[in-house]
């Protein structure tokens, strides 16, 4: 039978100054019509590099398709010039593509009504009046409101979640036969993903259209995918239906990004196992499997050989793995790489007093102004935090979840004193740091340290890593000697698992994970107590997100450690922290710990929240029922009069509409603010 | 949008008026008596005094002040000492002589250079990119009067094909008006070309490797399509942001070419009227220039909401 698409051997290389960089080694895929297919694999495994060569979309050069054949309805892709006639009927009008990053892939200087219509008319050959009435339709179909209108708006006049509708639309204008969505949900909260991924897979499958979606998510794959090719080092690891996939995986690196994730039903006393190391240079590859140095299971054999081709699995129709030996759940780890166990006790929280808590934050309030006219004069304030009232105590770990825009982020700013409170008080160990001037500040900074979300943009290009983690020690001038410093860095870099001979390096010669612990590293540093955790996986790829969250506990435990860790990844939040919070709009909604939070949600915010989390299993995903929360989350600006939550809430009456809930105390110290209940 | 506009020229109005109080206070304080310069060292004390009366430079400075702005609301701007002619004439037909070459010069700068940019951009890399890099490196790095005066050599004197120097004005002989041109807008257009393709370059590559030309790819546009609708516009802020640093040049700052082609335009005046401390002809220049640079500023203002929705006003 003739696939719609069939790629065959296909060889993508880089050119690099320090040699020939095999991004994508050797890859044969197939889909057929109607098929929803996952990519999944890490940063650098070379799945969108795949995809992009398909359509001969990456630059060249240094970028270079050597080898392979790319049959799209029969036709030899490979065999057109890059920006030939016939390639360029085939990208965009057979072929549509949806980027990750919605911010960035729409023009921003052209009406968004220009960019739907100049696709329509180039490859449907509609003239100017056609192409705009079908351009409503696209928008109709992706369901963004007062669609005629809209059509006249510019990029930055929608939110992140519509402009990635816009760009289903204009991926889906001409009709196409097969829709590449490249990490497309990635960069959205997780009820924007959830509503995103049902509209796509509703159009989808509506239109018999095939569609790849490449992810990192294995939870997406497991609730949207039929099958699944499983990439690491630029080759096809394993390919087979999610089911015998998530049953049944067969190579060691699909075992072990299923472990490296979080899931929402996971027992607590689960610890993540990561995967040990790093992805090998792909410049000038080796005569051995890539995946040997980080492979629990491999054997001397495993050195001797390339990685080998796809083998069939015995027994099961349509799976193929590429490993040198027969490797099943079950199979002996030939080395462990860490510690298997990881212990946790639920603490008595009623029995802890006042002097437990190490942060108590009274009704905080932070307002951000809204200048206006000529003279400037204040016209309103956007409530970023209104209100919010929470407590740490020592060496718990608290978890602040929510969308963006819900103001956790604010939150944990004002509590390090880094913006003003409106309103409110902040007591640090006992002391009401609400007001104090910088001078007066200082002596509790140096108590009190932050880990950012980007990796990349919180260390100075030009500083090297020793004096990173030394500035702080430093600044606050912790009463060390310069050797002791010396010293002290040292065991930090081991401490946060840092070849110390690395202190001499520039962050630009550290890898995403390391250059997270060089970050951990300087914020333990001068020996805080109370540390604010900022998306601080979030950028990071799964397998290297598990050995930072196995590091922060680690850190905890040895040096008691207190963590504020602000996340939307629900299921991390779950598996760190031992109280959540969930804040919308700027308010609590609910508070509890973590047991009777995510197994008694009460607010259906929190509800819903939970629903849109996809889990990593495909059987329990296919009998899940859930209830997408509609719409997004509303401007600060304009904050509904009642409860900020009734313009989307399916429960919403009268009284939500116009009278905000107070946070209610019930059973158990969990807290919630709704009046439905 | 009419809104903004006012206010803007609300806030320029305190500019230029900031700029007359600096020009005429710096004036006052250069040490040198006009007419002192302009009657030389054999004058007498009466004709000393009778000039200093006629000019009114005898009053005090607010006086002073206040005679030359009145003026400029009544559209005067005085007498020159050292021209002995009205400085609104003077200055008309100076600055007539000066744009005939500046603006010329300007508009192709801007259209090759944006052109060229492009093409270097595009090739990046390639030989026609490094060849056309190198030029525009010599170029800026040349300096304009060097060239002319190559220029002059051998189209002016060698091969007699182009006057060597001078300006003839465009009632006077059309074709003599040109011919005048070609060199003096030849040098400035280089001096302007080759910043302007370096950063038309530049900026063309930062935008060419931004996401949303990926999807123009994607689209399956054509490469002219992509680099033209999609590419250069969001390409256009630092060029215009350039061009609006250029304009005061159009009007003051030709003074080495109109030196070296011998064109009597506003350069030279300014210099003449500095050394004789002429000061009606300083201070007219000074606002004249403030108020084109000031409007251009505005004008640029409204052109990037134009380019750029993002930061149009509300």
């Amino acid at each position: 039978m003739e696939h719609l698409i069939e790629v065959r051997n296909l060889h993508t290389e880089f050119k690099q100054s320090k040699g020939i960089l095999k991004a994508v080694n050797g890859v044969s895929y197939y889909l057929d019509p109607g098929e929803i297919v996952a990519f999944v694999g890490e940063s650098g495994s070379g799945k969108s590099v795949t995809q992009y060569s398909g359509v001969q979309l990456i630059a060249s050069p240094p970028g270079k398709i050597t080898e392979g054949e790319i049959l799209f309805e029969g036709k030899n892709l490979l065999s057109y010039g890059q920006n030939s006639e016939e390639l360029r009927k085939v990208r965009g009008g057979k072929i549509g593509i949806v980027f990750q990053e919605p911010m960035s892939t729409l023009n921003p200087v052209m009406t968004i009504g220009n960019q739907l219509t100049e696709s329509v008319m180039l490859h449907l050959k509609m003239d100017k009046k056609q192409a705009m009435e079908r351009a409503v339709e696209l928008l109709k179909k992706v369901r963004i409101p007062d669609p005629e209108s809209r059509l006249k708006a510019y990029p930055h006049q929608f939110s992140g979640g519509m402009r990635q509708r816009i760009v289903i639309a204009m991926a889906l204008s001409c009709n196409p036969k097969l829709l590449i969505a490249d990490e497309a949900t990635t960069a959205l909260d997780v009820t924007t993903q959830a509503q995103i991924l049902d509209l796509m897979q509703d159009i989808v499958k509506e239109s018999n259209t095939a569609m790849v979606m490449v992810t990192h998510n294995l939870s997406i794959v497991a609730r949207y995918a039929q099958r699944v090719y499983v990439m690491y080092a630029g080759e096809i690891v394993e390919h087979g239906t999610t089911e015998e996939i998530f049953k049944n995986p067969r190579h060691p690196y699909t075992m072990g990004l299923m472990n490296a994730v979080p899931g929402l039903n996971d027992p607590k006393e689960r610890k993540l196992i990561p995967i040990h190391g790093f992805v090998t240079n792909l410049v000038d590859r080796k005569d051995e499997c890539t995946f040997r140095n980080r492979c629990p299971y491999a054997t001397a054999e495993c050195a001797e050989r390339a990685t080998p081709g796809l083998v069939k699995v015995p027994g099961e129709d349509g799976h193929f793995a590429a490993c040198h030996r027969t490797i099943t759940r079950d199979t002996k780890v030939e080395k462990h790489f860490d510690t298997m166990e990881r212990s946790y006790t639920a603490r008595d929280y009623s029995k802890l007093t006042d002097a437990d808590k190490i942060l108590d934050v009274q009704d905080l309030k932070v307002y951000f102004p809204v200048y206006k006219g000529l003279i400037r004069k204040k016209v309103a304030d956007v409530k970023a935090v209104d209100g919010v009232s929470f407590e740490v105590y020592k060496g718990e770990t608290f978890g602040l979840v929510g969308e963006s825009g819900c103001g956790k982020s604010t939150v944990a700013r004002t509590v390090l004193r880094l913006n003003d409170a409106t309103g409110g008080r902040i007591i640090f160990n006992g002391d009401d740091i609400t007001g104090l001037d910088d001078a007066k500040m200082r002596p509790y900074r140096r108590n009190m340290s932050m880990i950012f979300q980007d990796p990349y943009g919180s260390l100075d290009p030009r500083q090297r890593a020793g004096d990173i983690v030394m500035e702080p020690m430093k600044n606050f001038d912790i009463g060390l000697s310069q050797e002791q410093m010396d010293k002290r860095v040292d065991e930090l870099f081991e401490l946060v698992g840092l070849d110390p001979a690395y202190r001499e390096r520039v962050p630009h010669e550290f890898s995403g994970g390391q250059r997270q612990r060089l970050v951990i590293a300087r914020a333990i540093s001068t020996n805080p107590s109370f540390i604010v955790c900022d998306e601080a996986i979030s950028a990071l790829d799964v397998s290297i997100q598990a050995q930072v969250i196995n590091l922060l506990e680690e850190l905890q435990q040895k040096l008691g450690l207190t963590y504020l860790f602000i996340a939307h990844d629900l299921s991390v939040v779950r598996h760190i922290s031992d109280r959540v919070a969930v804040m919308y709009l700027g308010q609590m909604v609910e508070f509890a710990d973590w047991n009777s939070l995510y197994s008694n949600p009460l607010h259906p915010y929190t509800k819903s929240l939970l629903e849109a989390v996809p889990v990593p299993d495909p059987v329990l995903e296919k009998t899940r029922e859930r209830q997408i929360v509609q719409g997004e989350v509303p401007s600060p600006m304009q904050r509904p009069p009642g409860c900020a939550f009734s313009t989307r809430c399916p429960h919403a009456t009268e009284k939500c509409r116009t009278e905000m809930p107070v946070l209610r105390e019930g059973a158990d110290g969990h807290k919630v603010a709704c009046h439905m209940i | 949008m009419g809104k903004y506009v006012l206010k803007r020229l609300g806030q320029s109005l305190i500019v230029v008026f900031i700029v007359t109080v600096i020009v005429f206070g710096l004036m006052h304080m250069l040490p040198g008596d006009p007419v002192q310069i302009y009657l030389g060292d054999t004058a007498t004390e009466e004709q000393v005094e009778y000039y200093t009366k006629m000019f009114g430079l005898d009053q005090p400075l607010y006086v002073q002040y206040l005679r030359w702005i009145g003026g400029l609301f009544k559209g005067e701007m005085g007498r020159s000492i050292t021209y002995s002619l009205d400085v609104k004439e003077l200055l008309l037909r100076r600055v007539g002589c000066t744009l005939s070459v500046t603006f010329p010069a300007f508009v192709l700068a801007l259209i090759i250079g944006v052109c060229l940019g492009v093409v270097t951009a595009t090739h990046r890399g390639k030989p026609l990119d490094s060849l056309l890099t190198s030029i525009a490196n010599i170029g800026i790095a040349t300096p304009t009067f060097w060239i002319g005066m190559i220029l002059v050599y051998f189209f002016g004197l060698k091969l007699k094909w182009l006057p060597v120097q001078g300006y003839v004005p465009f009632a006077e002989s059309p074709s003599g008006f040109l011919k005048c041109l070609v060199m003096p807008v030849f040098v400035l257009t280089l001096g302007h070309l080759s910043s302007n393709t370096r950063q038309t370059r530049s900026s063309m590559l930062e935008v060419v490797s931004q996401d949303f030309i990926r999807t123009a790819r994607a689209k399956g546009l054509n490469e002219n399509t992509v680099i033209y609708k999609h590419a250069l516009r969001n390409a256009l802020i630092p060029i215009v942001t350039m061009m609006g640093g250029a304009v005061g040049g159009l009007i003051g700052g030709t003074v080495a070419i109109e030196k070296l082609f011998n064109i009597s335009g506003v350069g030279s005046l300014m210099l003449t009227a500095i050394i004789n401390k002429d000061y009606m002809v300083v201070q007219n220049v000074t606002f004249v220039i403030a108020v084109v640079v000031v409007l251009c500023n505005l004008l640029i203002d409204i052109l990037y909401g134009y380019i750029d929705p993002r930061i149009r006003v509300e």
